[in-house]
């Protein structure tokens, strides 16, 4: 079954990668608020119920991010 | 010639580029104010090499969306000469100047080394004092430089000989052995259609001197003055 894991970063957390794309948009119009950029991870998994081990395990840092199953 | 420097935060090459222009070539060479660009006095734009805005999201996608790099399309698209080199060639291609698109290299590390590149076509305002297919060899220094076209676009590049720099072997020989980061057909550099926009992953500008080893940029410098 195909899993698909967000990773995003925890809230609080200052992002200059979010904040540069924030002020990027507002040059050019837009107006946002509370931008954030995370990763995807997809995978194909025999047992879907593995994803939450999985992640926690291998794929996340607690400190810094917090993520859902898709 | 008056050349104005790109200077994005992030930029790191632009004082090599400054150099190379104003103190060895004597040319008329100065940065542009990303706060406040204008451009209209300028004979060629450069952009240099770096990591505009630290790469964010897409390396070079912050940079083309500021009011310089829209000054920069507009400036291109009145048939002026600009340069991007390395970050300045990813900036071009999310600016649609240029075709394509500048992918994590494969296999997917930062390279740093010195290549040999065969200029596949001289008749261009950047390549013209060279010879045809000569072999030269300059310096690379990037993580995302994987040219990317669909089969399509890279048709549109081959027929019309917009190819101007490929990867090769020191006999000029174009295969994968020679092919540092996974680019489609070797490709190093390509101009746009109309021939007044040049974009290339080699830095031309650490090349100009026997001292850094290379000289063998120089003539890029040289083929847009002359």
């Amino acid at each position: 079954m195909r899993v698909r894991i967000v990773i995003m970063p925890r809230e609080g957390l200052l992002d200059p990668e979010a904040r540069a794309i924030e002020e990027m948009l507002r040059q050019n119009g837009v107006e946002v608020d509370n931008l954030k950029v995370g990763k995807i991870v997809e995978l194909e998994l025999k047992n879907p119920d593995e994803a939450k081990l999985i992640a926690e395990r291998f794929l996340i840092n607690p400190v810094i991010e917090e993520f859902s199953i898709e | 010639m008056k050349f104005g420097i790109c200077s994005f935060p992030g930029s790191n090459c632009d004082y090599d580029t400054l150099y190379v222009l104003k103190d060895l070539l004597g040319q008329d060479a100065k940065f542009i104010d990303v706060k406040n660009p204008q451009l209209l006095d300028f004979d060629c734009i450069i952009i240099p090499g770096g990591f505009s805005f630290g790469d964010y999201l897409r390396a070079g996608l912050i940079a083309a969306k500021t009011a310089l790099g829209q000054e920069i399309y507009n400036f291109a698209q009145r048939g002026k000469l600009v340069v991007g080199i390395c970050n300045g060639f990813q900036i071009l291609t999310e600016l649609k100047l240029l075709p394509g698109a500048l992918l994590k290299n494969d296999p997917p590390k930062f390279i740093c080394d010195a290549v040999y590149l065969r200029v596949e076509n001289n008749s261009s305002s950047f390549t013209k004092r060279y010879s045809q297919k000569e072999v030269i060899k300059m310096p690379i220094a990037h993580s995302q430089g994987r040219y990317f076209a669909t089969q399509e676009t890279l048709k549109e590049i081959e027929d019309n000989s917009l190819v101007l720099l490929r990867y090769c072997g020191p006999e000029g020989e174009i295969s994968k052995e020679f092919n540092p980061n996974g680019s489609l057909g070797n490709i190093a550099g390509i101009m746009n259609k109309e021939g007044n926009v040049f974009g290339l992953m080699p830095h031309p500008e650490r090349a100009c001197e026997d001292i850094l080893s290379f000289r063998d940029g120089l003539m890029i410098w040289h083929s847009i003055i002359s």
